[in-house]
């Protein structure tokens, strides 16, 4: 038969085809270890960091420096206005941003008319994402503070945080529902759904774990940004008596809070209570990113 | 049609029936000069045909000639497909589909459909099922509806102890099921399937075809198959469609060669295509 016919390689060609090459496992061995190094560093810096800023600031966090507004003498100083600050415009910018960037996303994605337009709105958005944060701030105090007459104020500041995270939230929001595979969405159709319900019902949950971690990254970004609420209006100290959720009284927030304290001439202000304003700050981001995993696993259940 | 027709088209060797009992057909679809276009490509052309209340029509042809873009013509499913233009006239009940003033979401309440991968939401079994009927503004008997569906796909057995369990864990030839139980969910009138058993095992494909027999007693069902071997079990109609090659214009479409009773297209095909097609020489 010409099937046995066809020349074999022999035994020993093939034990010699199989044996692994020492130069191909050497290099791996080093790609490894280039890998291990490249996490190390990172990780390392990282841990240094904490406990350099643990080390120093440790020492000035007790229940005053939350409940204290800021001080001169730095023993007295507190960080309750950037922290009620920062709270108050997590909630504002996540309200407004949210349902607008998620309306966009599902409207570009799904229901935009595929022409130039919609073409050429998708790319700015994406180049948006890309402009430097301080850029917003400074539209949103011309737009907002300026021309809108609002003022140097706490909606003014969370403006600029949603300007900012806007067009990371309709990318993101956009890649999830895009992941989501058209079968789901022909299915809905196919049973006499209407494209709003097949969209709303079927691949909006699908692609709502995605939106909500894209969502609360974006949202913990903004938090931490000092420069554009600095120049649409973030203060450095409030009066003690001014309401935290009031939306046209200045604000403070504790990136701004943290800058102010760096630059005190105090070697206290520079090293401890920055360090403890930091500490805060760090919690808050965590709270948010373990919040933000928390929803995703009971939306993906 | 009557009741006993449908009952012996059930029990006993349903294709025989059609030459003892009197042509009394009633026309679920007209098709008159049907093409689809996808921008300036001619996928399907001049396709005339009609399809009967409860009975199971068969597509079959050589891939590529255009079975489920006319399929999904029958349900307006190809309105999703960016650039794809319908002329002609897809009638159903006597009125064309594609009219100005008919709206497509009504249209596909009335035909379902049923696609080759199986595609259930990731959701529950429950859900998936509850979903059509609640789109539709049912709000009581859910359950009823569920439970139903679920017998008429053959499926309650096996899932009616874990209706909460997500879809997806159920097994392929389950899901599709399931799909078949969501689009008789909506009482539809007509069923449209493209290719429901080919991503399915043997034991399972027997179980949909079984399935079809006995849901064309209810509907009226539209099948695209490759396996020529299905479309003689299940079918009453068959449909041959092949690919007509142009060579001056270097052009490609997809054509009706021939149409007709199953039994007959495949014992004595009027048309030489069709008899190599089935005899297997090309395809
Ligand atoms: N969405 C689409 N856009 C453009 N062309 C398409 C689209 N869908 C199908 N076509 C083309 O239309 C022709 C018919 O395709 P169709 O899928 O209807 O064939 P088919 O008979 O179902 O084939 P198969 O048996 O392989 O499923 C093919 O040439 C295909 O490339
Ligand atoms: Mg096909």
């Amino acid at each position: 038969m010409t099937l046995l016919s066809t020349p074999r390689s022999t035994t020993k060609d093939v034990a010699i085809a199989l044996q692994t090459s020492k130069a191909s496992t050497r290099k791996e061995r080093l790609f490894q270890l280039f890998l291990l190094f490249s996490t190390l560093v990172g990780l390392v810096i990282l841990v240094v960091l904490l406990v350099d800023i643990v080390v120093d600031g440790f020492s000035s966090l007790d229940l005053g420096f939350f409940t204290d507004y800021t001080s001169r003498r730095p023993e007295d100083t507190g960080i309750r206005a950037g922290l009620t600050g920062t709270l108050s415009l997590m909630v504002l910018v996540a309200l407004i941003a949210f349902p607008i960037g998620v309306g966009s996303a599902i409207y570009l994605e799904s229901f935009a008319p595929r022409t130039w337009f919609t073409r050429f709105m998708q790319l700015n958005i994406t180049n948006l994402a890309g402009v430097p944060s301080v850029v917003y701030g400074l539209l949103a105090a011309a737009l907002f503070a300026y021309i809108l007459n609002f003022g140097r104020t706490l909606i003014t500041g969370a403006l600029a945080l949603v300007l900012l995270i806007l067009p990371v939230i309709i990318v993101a929001g956009k890649e999830s529902i895009k992941a989501v595979p058209p079968s789901i969405y022909q299915g809905a159709i196919a049973l006499g759904a209407t494209p709003w319900q097949a969209v709303y019902k079927q691949v909006l949950p699908v692609a709502m774990p995605g939106i909500l971690t894209g969502t609360i990254l974006a949202l913990s970004r903004a938090i931490g940004e000092a420069a554009p609420i600095l120049v649409a209006g973030a203060v450095f100290s409030r009066r003690a008596d001014s309401e935290p959720w009031n939306l046209t009284e200045p604000f403070a927030a504790l990136p701004v809070q943290i800058f102010d304290f760096v630059k005190r001439p105090q070697e206290a202000f520079q090293v401890e209570v920055a360090a403890a304003g930091i500490l805060v700050m760090l919690f808050v981001l965590l709270l948010m990113n373990s919040a933000a995993i928390v929803l995703r696993n009971r939306y993906s259940k | 049609m009557t009741e006993t027709y449908r009952e012996i088209n059930l029990s006993s060797n349903h294709r025989t029936t059609e030459d003892t009992m009197p042509q009394v057909q009633e026309t679920v679809f007209s098709l008159q000069s049907v093409g689809i276009k996808y921008g300036d490509f001619s996928a399907v052309s001049n396709v005339n045909m009609e399809i009967y209340k409860n009975q199971v029509t068969a597509f079959i042809g050589p891939s590529g000639c255009g079975k489920s873009t006319l399929l999904r013509t029958f349900n307006r499913m190809n309105d999703l497909v960016l650039n794809s233009k319908v002329v002609g006239e897809v009638a159903y009940q006597g009125k064309n589909i594609y009219d100005q003033d008919v709206d497509p979401v009504e249209v596909r309440r009335r035909i379902g459909m049923v696609f080759q991968q199986p595609n259930p939401f990731p959701k529950s079994i429950y859900d998936n099922i509850a979903f059509g009927p609640r789109n539709h503004g049912v709000k009581e008997g859910i359950d009823d509806i569920v439970e139903n569906s679920l017998r008429n796909a053959a499926l309650w057995d096996e899932v009616k102890n874990k209706l909460k369990s997500p879809a997806l864990s159920l097994s392929g030839g389950q899901q599709q099921r399931l799909c078949i139980a969501r689009s008789i969910a909506v009482e539809p009138d007509v069923i449209l399937m493209d290719e429901p058993a080919s991503a399915l095992d043997p034991i399972a494909t027997l179980k949909i075809e079984h399935l079809m027999r006995e849901l064309a007693a209810k509907y009226t069902i539209v099948v695209v198959t490759h396996n020529m071997q299905q479309a003689l079990r299940v079918s009453d109609k068959t449909a041959f469609f092949n690919l007509e090659v142009d060579e001056e214009k270097d052009t490609r479409t997809g054509v009706l060669v021939e149409y007709g009773p199953t039994t007959k297209l495949f014992t004595d095909p009027k048309n030489e295509k069709t008899s190599d097609y089935i005899k297997g020489k090309f395809g």
